[in-house]
């Protein structure tokens, strides 16, 4: 029973990656991608880890994937962008990565089916979780805390307005300078 | 008195020093007192010295003043040997180089470069100093460079005209041939004698060695290449016409009574070496005599005044060398003595002449001096008669005893020689009567500087009378050659040979005699004359030897093939720099891809070890 | 016990590693760069929580927090950056951003 869901699960998991990569709409890639991330949390509960389950659809899912909107939102220009990624998404782009890909997961197939055989399935409770977190893990909490302090610092900094001195030119190379939109007028702010 | 011989090329040092470093500053008369006067004491302190040496024992005297280089076993010493061949060579060089230093004096007064020429002669009297009082082969090689330097210095000393640079190198390079032979020569006696010292080398070369074999043969051919440069010898003598680029007193002092004469006196040194490899000495003396004969033939086609003395001199060298072929050491130092007198003499006499001809050389534009320059005519006439061996005065008595020697050893050797008293004869009173003979063409100015008479006529008065000295070199060279007194055929022809020349000069050159142009007719001769006047071709032959296949290299490594090695390397590394530069792209994918194909490799043989 | 095996659960969080790699090699769009970067930490997460669960100890999931803080972190500064190249460049193509070369 567990194992056939554990299937279903993962073709789930693994039809939603493959779509995501290869749309053209990012907001269609991140639908796909949002569904991936449900599927693996679905995974998480097959497998015991209740706690985690949840944590993925809250945290993952919901908070992250829901910044991903926003920006998506933010920076989407329609039509034109989606011709962009038309253009440049060539078979010729594709080939290299697959192959270099599928030889690291031919590597990591050969050392996973050489190692010992066991079963998964103990379920751990959140109530083991917080134990264990608040207690040999407490620095780790700590520190992820501070990981989260200079994130917050970080994205507030590096996302203010900027302001573009009068007269300054940025120099755009490639299919950029060819596609590049209308600049805005320097001086204010963009 | 003897004690002060160290101070003998100190003085001549001392004056170059004061004038190279203020000379510049002062005016004409210090500068002539302090570059005569250096050399008036070396030859008052010579004087003194030689008196008292002569008077006494005559056994060598050593001063050792100090150790020079020091290194491990080797310790060569800055050392004096005062025998007499050295006192005869100091004799030569001091008082034969005070009157022309006097004689400069005058005959540069109006030169610009006046302090520069007299530093230059004071370091050239100074190393020859040093060269004929060396102990030790080491010091003497010292003396040997700096006469060369000297004479390189003095040959381009009017340096203005690019031509005088090239004489001066010219000199300068076939001379440094002569001396890396030497250089070998010496330091072959080291690795097998272990010591640089003259007399210990004579010593233990004797005792070690057996005459014949290679080792000495090999020594003797080395010293003997190194005299043929300074001496301009066969195969290296072109260089002497050259050098006559230079002021005619730096002629008469370097080129006539000194520098040349230092290979004769290496040779005469180092006469047991010699001695010891009996085929050296034989080519010693061929070699002697072909010179003496080439050179003559020579003088015989030029028309410069100073060239025809020039090709003298090396012919008058090859008797030198001829009389140390054979065995007569002594009579080669004695030739060498009567030789520096009247070459000297003949020297300056021309330098008067060229001086009042307003610096004319060619013989065939003078004429009618005789009775204009009475005293350039009497120092002519004395010096040729020394030059051709006319009896009775100097000349005579010292070729007269190398020709005797000559027989001695082989009739072959005496017969060039005879033939070449003829030449000479010929060539020196055909200059006599080409320029103190016939039209004078022009007037001349014969207002001689004392400082030049003086000289003249002092050594007029050597040339005349300075067969009378006798030097007591039987103290150093063994077996003192009787000469023949008998009036045997063969000393009948000896004295007979040069009044043959003169004979033909006569009736060719005196007062429009036979004339000799019908002859130029024959293209024969015409070029026989061309050929005796580039000095036997021999220029041209080196030119096509050694100087166009040198010139052919260097052109050939414009580039530098050899650096080119260096500079692969260089490239290299630049070209590896740039195909290093093209993995960064600045793209980001290209880099994400390049860590996961890190990843697999890293898996991979991580899996694989 | 479940019958679901420890490779079987491996390799499906290689695979889904892998397919996030192919999708930050093959994408030039910044954005999408970043979503399949998401992927590949999620399939990190996925083989801690094997391993977790075949222990049967809380560590796995400490270490999927320890992950989702990391990528909760990421994400913010990332965009950020994202939106700031945007804002002076008007493009979101990688290809183009290539002023580091050389």
């Amino acid at each position: 029973m567990a194992l056939t869901l554990f299937y279903i699960t993962s073709a789930v998991a693994i039809f939603a990656t493959v779509m995501m990569i290869t749309r053209l709409n990012a907001v269609h890639g991140l639908l796909y991608l949002i569904l991936s991330l449900l599927a693996v949390g679905v995974l998480f509960f097959l497998l015991g880890a209740h706690f985690a389950a949840v944590l993925e659809v809250i945290i993952y899912a919901g908070a992250i994937m829901v910044l991903f909107v926003f920006v998506i939102m933010m920076l989407n220009q329609g039509q034109r962008t989606i011709d962009q990624e038309q253009a440049w998404l060539k078979p010729g782009t594709w080939i290299g990565p697959t192959l270099l890909a599928l030889i690291l997961f031919a590597e990591m197939l050969v050392i996973v089916m050489s190692g010992d055989r066991a079963d998964t399935g103990y379920i751990v409770n959140a109530k083991q979780v917080g134990t264990v977190l608040y207690g040999p893990y407490l620095l780790a909490v700590e520190l992820a805390s501070m990981l989260l302090l200079a994130g917050l610092v970080g994205a507030y900094h590096l996302a203010k307005p900027i302001l573009i001195p009068r007269g300054h030119k940025f120099r755009l190379s490639g299919q950029a300078a060819q596609l590049s939109f209308k600049l805005r007028k320097p001086g204010r702010n963009v | 008195m003897i004690e002060l011989l160290g101070w003998v090329p100190f003085f001549p040092l001392l004056g170059f020093l004061m004038l190279a470093l203020a000379g510049r500053r002062l005016p004409k008369p210090p500068v002539a007192w302090v570059g005569v006067g250096s050399v008036a004491v070396s030859m008052l302190l010579t004087a003194l010295i030689g008196g008292q040496f002569l008077s006494g024992t005559r056994q060598p005297y050593r001063l050792v003043l100090g150790n020079w280089i020091e290194v491990g076993d080797l310790s060569v010493p800055i050392g004096f040997y005062l025998d007499a061949l050295s006192l005869t060579m100091m004799f030569v060089v001091t008082g034969v180089g005070l009157l022309i230093h006097l004689y400069a004096a005058g005959f540069m007064k109006d030169d610009a470069g006046y302090a520069r020429f007299f530093a230059y002669m004071n370091l050239f009297v100074s190393a020859m100093l040093v060269l004929v009082l060396a102990d030790n082969l080491v010091l003497l090689y010292l003396g040997w460079e700096g006469v060369g330097l000297g004479s390189y210095l003095l040959i381009g000393f009017w340096y203005e005209d690019p031509n005088n640079g090239y004489a001066a190198r010219k000199a300068f390079v076939m001379t440094r041939i002569g001396d890396t032979s030497l250089l070998l020569g010496l330091l072959l006696l080291f690795i097998e004698l272990h010591t640089f010292d003259i007399q210990a080398l004579m010593f233990r070369a004797a005792s070690l060695w057996a005459p014949g074999t290679a080792l000495p043969v090999a020594v003797a051919a080395l010293l003997l290449g190194g005299a043929v440069g300074k001496s301009a010898q066969l195969p290296l003598q072109s260089w002497l016409p050259d050098a006559m680029a230079g002021p005619t007193p730096v002629s008469a002092l370097i080129h006539a009574a000194t520098m040349v004469t230092a290979g004769v006196y290496l040779i005469a040194r180092t006469h047991d070496l010699f001695a010891m490899a009996p085929p050296v000495q034989w080519i010693v003396a061929v070699i002697g005599a072909l010179t003496l004969l080439m050179a003559g033939c020579s003088a015989l086609a030029q028309t410069d005044i100073k060239r025809i003395l020039a090709y003298s001199t090396i012919s008058q060298i090859g008797y030198m060398f001829m009389a140390l072929g054979v065995g007569a050491w002594s009579s080669a130092i004695f030739h060498l003595l009567t030789h520096a007198f009247f070459k000297a003499l003949l020297f300056l006499a021309a330098g008067a002449v060229i001086f009042c001809f307003h610096h004319e050389h060619n013989i065939f534009r003078m004429g009618g001096l005789h009775r204009a320059m009475p005293l350039a005519f009497a120092s002519f006439l004395i010096g040729s008669a020394a030059l051709s061996a006319l009896p009775f005065t100097s000349g005579f008595y010292s070729k007269h005893e190398i020709l005797s020697a000559a027989y001695e050893v082989s009739p072959g050797l005496w017969a060039a020689g005879c033939l070449g008293a003829v030449i000479t004869g010929l060539y020196s009173f055909r200059l006599v009567f080409l320029v103190f003979f016939g039209v004078q063409p022009q007037d001349v100015d014969n207002r001689l500087d004392w400082r030049m008479s003086v000289p003249l006529v002092l050594l007029g008065v050597l040339t005349l009378f300075g067969g009378m000295l006798r030097i007591p070199l039987d103290s150093v060279f063994p077996g003192l050659l009787n000469p023949d007194r008998n009036l045997s055929l063969v000393s009948v022809a000896t004295i007979a040979a040069p009044f043959l020349g003169l004979l033909i000069a006569v009736l060719l050159y005196f007062k429009g005699g036979f004339s000799t142009l019908p002859l130029a007719g024959f293209g024969l001769i015409n070029r026989m004359r061309m050929f005796f006047f580039s000095g036997w071709g021999i220029d041209t032959l080196y030119q096509a030897l050694a100087v166009r296949p040198f010139y052919f290299i260097a052109k050939a490594n414009k580039n530098d093939a050899l650096d080119s090695l260096y500079t692969l390397v260089a490239l290299l590394g630049r070209e590896g720099h740039l195909l290093a530069r093209r993995s960064q792209t600045g793209h980001i994918r290209w880099y994400t891809s390049s860590i996961a194909l890190g990843t697999v490799v890293v898996i991979a043989i991580g899996w694989l070890s | 016990m479940s019958e679901i095996s420890i490779e079987q659960g491996l390799l499906l969080s290689a695979a889904l590693f892998v397919l996030g790699l192919i999708g930050v090699l093959a994408r030039r769009n910044l954005i999408m760069i970043l979503m399949a970067m998401e992927v590949m930490f999620n399939a990190a997460g996925l083989a801690f929580i094997v391993a977790g669960s075949r222990w049967g100890q809380a560590d796995g999931q400490i270490m999927f927090l320890l992950i989702l803080t990391l990528a909760a972190a990421e994400v913010g500064v990332g965009l950020g950056l994202v939106l700031q190249i945007f804002r002076r460049f008007h493009t979101l193509d990688a290809d183009s951003l290539n002023g580091m070369r050389g």
